[in-house]
């Protein structure tokens, strides 16, 4: 049913996109601009992008943000999956345990996901480097292909695998040639997910993180609190492109199947 | 067979008890322990970090960032109730679109939002400039550094986090009841604040504790745009830990923070309730 609406609440939500979008346009936009410092423009350049692809500590952090993000996506997609998978099989009160275990990454603030790990590697006498930071991110990783794939499932009913059971599948061959194929979108777009916030995670690498394991975002970081510089919009810009064209790509995947009621990927 | 299969969950349980609930524990325990000079852990237990932490200046500040967020999660709601209502009463495409738009910010790294702003309001920056151009103001004004900057940020973070949860409530509520109030000669303002809004509590309530804790704990916004003045009980938390070596108080503090934050959800939770069942006895 479609609502009279006042012409206010276009108005409303039309500022608001703007207010949401302004600002992020504005890198994008000064990522071209000529001038290093000046707020107007002054003539289009791809002189930062050059430059940017220049500079030793940047790629020194590309490599590491991406060598952390496929480690801990690959890890977390296997482990999130099998706790889906498992998790139906289970008895009653340990699937609300590892539920509720499971939700805990999501709710927790992330800075306090940040320092219990700092003390716990501190107290093991683990030097924090990239491993560290791949095992901060395969632990709130873990949740999001989780849920994903949980509500992949809930779509999929049990009969399928029932039906391969009672034929005499192995449990291996009924996850190999029934359950995974069916899944296999959720799989993928869980995996994507976690790929996007092992990228984007600031807040959990900054406490983990030893000092020749920058990533891009804590590189980010440290350059945007000395001001602002035209790489740094030049590198905003491609990793907002990035993350943008990942979750489309999620999204997508998410959508595939036929007969699949379609899923809008929330977040929680 | 069945409970075999179940097994495989094992690896995710063992995994997220040693690398989640286990190093909090410890944070919790740390909590109750002392420091020597060279900021080395005593064990033995204590008070000392809670103690410290009903000094003045750190009440204080602790005040300040509760205000902060609930003036953060209220804005936002206001900014966003109407926004989802909008997007969750369009047509099918506008749908599609509207949530898509308001989702895409929410998986652009925060830190490169919060940059934005400072491109934007510093003092040569694209406001300022723009005023001046158009002779609006004389001098640059100081809009970075300062605590409307701070508190427009993490509006402007957490937006999505708000419009998310309330859209999903308006658009699985059941719109039957709308159709049966104005049948019945509700006008539409009656039958939004007795029907809609009532009906979409569910979602205020995630947006609002999603923002408030997110608000919270979000020490880089108040970095970025607050500068060195300003500062947060989540900025002092990351000091303690990086700089200061002052654990325990570090551990205090996050235990201060996690309880308060629960108490405040759990009072907003019932202050929720019983205004929804004060309207379902009286009015519906």
């Amino acid at each position: 049913m479609r609502t009279k609406r006042s012409p206010w609440l276009g108005i409303h939500a039309l500022v608001m996109l703007i207010f949401i979008y302004v600002p992020i346009a504005m890198i994008i936009l000064f990522s071209f601009n000529e001038s290093r410092l000046s707020a107007e423009w002054s003539g289009f350049t791809l002189d930062w992008y050059t430059s940017l692809f220049q500079n030793e500590h940047v790629m020194d952090a590309l490599k590491n943000t991406l060598i952390v993000a496929i480690t801990s996506t690959v890890a977390a997609t296997i482990l999130g999956t099998l706790a889906a998978i498992g998790v139906r099989r289970v008895a009653r009160k340990l699937k609300l345990a590892t539920n509720a275990l499971l939700y805990l990454p999501i709710v927790i603030p992330d800075i306090i996901m940040g320092i219990s790990l700092l003390v716990l590697f501190n107290l093991m006498e683990i030097d924090l480097s990239r491993w560290t930071i791949i095992i901060a991110h395969i632990t709130f990783s873990i949740s999001y292909v989780y849920v994903v794939v949980t509500s992949r499932l809930s779509t999929m009913g049990k009969q399928l695998e029932e039906a391969a059971e009672d034929l005499g599948a192995s449990p291996w061959q009924t996850f190999r040639f029934v359950t995974l194929p069916q899944i296999l979108p959720g799989v993928v777009s869980g995996a994507i997910i976690a790929f996007t916030m092992s990228l984007d995670d600031f807040m959990v690498s900054f406490f983990v993180a030893g000092p020749s394991s920058t990533t891009l975002p804590i590189y980010i970081y440290g350059q945007v609190k000395r001001g602002i510089s035209p790489e740094i919009n030049a590198l905003c810009t491609l990793l907002i492109l990035v993350s943008v064209a990942l979750i489309f790509l999620a999204q997508y995947m998410l959508g595939r199947g036929k007969g699949q009621k379609k899923q809008r990927m929330l977040p929680f | 067979m069945k409970k075999k299969s179940g097994l495989v969950v094992l690896p995710v349980f063992l995994w997220l008890s040693l690398f989640l609930v286990v190093p909090m524990l410890i944070v919790v325990g740390i909590s109750f322990l002392r420091r020597d000079e060279l900021g080395n852990l005593i064990y033995q237990f204590n008070w000392e970090a809670y103690a410290t932490f009903f000094d003045k200046l750190y009440l204080g500040i602790y005040w300040d960032t509760i205000v902060l967020s609930v003036l953060t999660t209220l804005i936002c709601l206001l900014l966003s109730y109407p926004l989802a209502y909008y997007i969750a009463r369009s047509g099918p495409r506008m749908q599609t679109w509207g949530l898509a738009l308001v989702t895409i910010p929410f998986w652009i790294n925060f830190l490169i939002r919060t940059y934005a702003w400072v491109l934007l309001l510093r003092t040569q920056g694209i406001v300022n400039n723009l005023l001046l151009d158009l002779g609006w103001i004389t001098e640059p004004m100081q809009m970075l550094y300062t605590k409307g900057a701070v508190l427009m940020g993490m509006v402007y973070t957490f937006i999505p986090f708000m419009v998310l949860p309330i859209y999903v409530a308006i658009e699985q509520m059941d719109k039957r009841l709308l159709e049966a109030a104005s049948d019945l000669g509700a006008s539409p303002s009656r039958a939004f604040w007795h029907i809609t809004l009532p009906q979409t509590k569910s979602g205020i309530t995630t947006g609002a504790i999603l923002v408030y804790v997110s608000t919270t704990g979000m020490f880089v916004v108040t970095d970025i745009l607050g500068g060195a003045k300003s500062s947060m009980i989540s900025n002092i938390i990351q000091t303690q830990f990086l700089g200061a070596r002052n654990w325990p108080f570090g551990a205090a503090l996050s235990v201060i923070f996690v309880i308060t934050s629960l108490v405040l959800i759990f009072l907003f939770n019932r202050a929720m309730t019983t205004r929804v069942d004060r309207v379902k006895e009286g009015r519906i």
